[in-house]
């Protein structure tokens, strides 16, 4: 059996100061093996979007340990995450959060550009490609903001996966779109994940969604109840 | 950075009239930046042009002898007075006319014996200062010629050109004769062959222009002249011109700064002025895409939140703003001082301006340095609101 993908240990997270202070995620360990497709679960305020947060190296935790591919991220610096973020994770949110002044093409290529500096046409490529894996080619030079909501989700995935990251975090990625939009989404994800090996954690409130992934973790009032 | 340029530019693209205000706003500030430097450039020719156009760029005349000190004895004090045995005189002067002439900054060369006198007319004695020189070089230094108002200013033995105060007090006119005295003492009865007017007043109501031999009986000077004027190519190398000839005559040779002092005190007190208004509008220029680029960056805060969930670095966000400031900086900067050029070119040089115009000088506009200042005080601007963009939390912004 190889590492995890990642290791989390004793994770806690506090907002505020003294007696103010609330804590959010309270001592949380969790493994997510390399390949994984991995449902989170929990009431409204039990903390899933915090953990997605802190595992998207976007907030560092208050304590505990948290390790991607070997490398402690729970105490690295700004420049250190945002590198790291950069090449090894995606994120796909509830309100998809596409450049609003950019074409469908230049916001999915945009995690790649920004790391060199320059568009290159290879990026390019494959950015047109990843449109057309879920079945955008044909909106490519639309702007982001004369998109549906459904190709805006799709736009934001294939943007996720544009630095092949082997971590995908999706926070109620079909919380805002209709029944069979949420549907084409989640067929995309499953799609993904079983052809790249690309390890997804998930949170949702909707039960058929995380029914049709391969794991699923429950949390409760900062806690890990079943995983 | 390339493709910093490019989400630069799609930002400033974005909103069009906001961005085309605020460029707007940046080239007026050029333009009266522009338009600062060539008044205050005009107005400083315009003040040379009429303070030395009509005075020598350079007068050379012997140098002071120290009057002779035996030795003394210690403990003794020695009074010692100024030679009187001899004038002061350019013995050789037709020696330095060649080496005057050879340098390539020297224009006209003219030589003059100078002196004091006084005119008398009936009752009336005026005190005039003479000046004698070679029959063709009256207008050599002040333009006499084209400032005549009756004759001619062709000289001759026994003819003379005056200015129009001096020639109003005694009541003369062209054609009549007049006794000279020179202050040796010797008379000479001449006629007066022109009247000019320079509007320099202690020029127009004491001066007499004559020939060299009548300079010569009037002040008892068989050979040599009492001083040496020069007219320069370009009248701001005086300086330098003269410490040159002066290492190399060893002669007294004085730059035309050194007798005005008061001019180039006013002139620089006013070039500090025009600065001070120059740099106000850099400040106003600074601080208005200062202010945009800020509010630009509140109205951008979500995405720029997701630029950094994408792994954009603080650098990437701080370059895309400074990038912003850039790019209106020098735009604003171009099209200022266009608009300053098309502006300024209509008028004429500073020299020509008559009483009541603008003595701008397009020349002067300083396009170079206000395109290069703009651009460099849009980029200092844009630096706030830049390091304001790279430190928002991409969590806040994303945060449902
Ligand atoms: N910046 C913050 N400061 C203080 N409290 C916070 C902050 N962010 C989150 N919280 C609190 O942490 C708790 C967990 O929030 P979180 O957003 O992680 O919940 P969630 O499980 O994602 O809920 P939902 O299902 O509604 O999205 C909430 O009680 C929330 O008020
Ligand atoms: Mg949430």
């Amino acid at each position: 059996m190889s590492d995890p993908l990642i290791r989390v240990d004793g994770l806690t997270k506090s907002f505020g100061e003294a007696e103010a202070a609330v804590t959010v995620l309270k001592g949380l360990t969790l493994d997510i093996a390399e390949g994984d497709m991995v449902a989170l679960l929990g009431p409204s305020g039990s903390g899933k979007s915090t953990l997605l947060t802190i595992l998207g190296t976007l907030m560092r935790p208050s304590a505990g340990s948290f390790q991607m591919l070997g490398v402690e991220l729970g105490d690295a610096d700004d420049a250190a995450r945002t590198a790291f973020r950069n090449s090894h994770i995606g994120f796909v949110f509830q309100f998809h959060h596409l450049l609003p002044d950019f074409t469908a093409l230049e916001n999915v290529v945009f995690p790649a550009a920004a790391r060199r500096g320059r568009e290159r046409g290879e990026d390019r490529q494959r950015a047109a490609m990843l449109l057309d894996r879920v079945g955008l080619s044909n909106r490519r030079d639309f702007l982001a903001t004369k998109l549906s909501g459904g190709q805006k989700q799709r736009v934001a995935i294939a943007r996720a996966l544009m630095n092949q990251p082997e971590l995908v975090l999706a926070d109620e990625p079909t919380g805002n779109l209709d029944r069979e939009s949420a549907a084409q989404v989640m067929d995309l994800l499953i799609e993904i994940n079983r052809s790249e090996r690309t390890t997804f954690l998930i949170s949702t409130h909707d039960e058929n969604i995380a029914a049709r992934c391969k794991r699923q973790i429950h949390m409760v009032d900062g806690r890990i109840e079943s995983a | 950075m390339f493709y910093a340029l490019k989400i630069a530019f799609r930002y400033l693209t974005a909103n069009r009239a906001q961005t085309g205000l605020l460029i707007a706003g940046v080239a007026v500030g050029v333009f009266v930046f522009v338009f600062m430097s060539a008044l205050i450039g005009g107005l400083a020719v315009l003040l040379i042009d009429r303070t030395v156009g009509d005075i020598a760029h350079i007068s050379i005349t012997p140098k002071a002898r120290d009057p002779y000190v035996l030795s003394a004895s210690a403990g003794s004090l020695v009074a010692v007075q100024k030679s009187t045995e001899q004038r002061e005189l350019l013995r050789t002067a037709a020696a330095f006319r060649p080496l005057l002439l050879a340098d390539p900054d020297v224009a006209v060369v003219a030589e003059e014996i100078t002196g004091n006198g006084f005119m008398v007319k009936g009752q009336a004695i005026e005190p005039v200062l003479f000046t004698g020189v070679e029959n063709d070089q009256v207008s050599a230094i002040a333009d006499i010629r084209g400032n005549l108002i009756a004759g001619s200013d062709a000289l001759s033995l026994s003819t003379m050109v005056i200015g129009a105060g001096l020639a109003n007090t005694l009541g003369l006119s062209v054609g009549q004769t007049v006794k000279v005295r020179s202050d040796r003492g010797v008379e000479l009865t001449m006629t007066l062959g022109g009247i000019f007017r320079l509007g320099i007043a202690s020029v127009d109501d004491r001066a007499a222009y004559v020939s060299v031999r009548a300079a010569r009986v009037l002040f008892d000077l068989p050979e040599g002249v009492t001083r040496i004027d020069l007219k320069l190519n370009d009248l701001k190398k005086a300086l330098v011109v003269a410490d040159r000839l002066g290492a190399a005559t060893g002669l007294d040779v004085v730059p035309w700064q050194k007798s005005n002092q008061q001019l180039l005190d006013g002139l620089s007190a006013q070039a500090r002025s025009g600065d001070l208004i120059k740099m106000f509008a850099l400040v106003t220029i600074v601080i208005g895409v200062a202010s945009a680029l800020l509010l630009s960056t509140y109205r951008r805060r979500p995405e720029i939140g997701i630029m950094r969930a994408m792994g954009a670095s603080r650098g990437f966000v701080i370059t895309v703003f400074v990038v912003q400031g850039a790019l209106i900086g020098l735009l604003g900067g171009l099209i200022g001082a266009g608009l300053g050029w098309l502006a300024l070119s209509p008028f004429p040089p500073p020299e020509m301006t008559a009483g009541g115009g603008l003595p701008v000088d397009a020349r002067l506009g300083a396009y170079d340095a206000a395109i290069l200042l703009t651009t460099i005080g849009a980029i200092v601007a844009a630096i706030l609101p830049a390091r304001a963009a790279a430190r928002i939390d991409p969590v806040e912004v994303i945060g449902q």
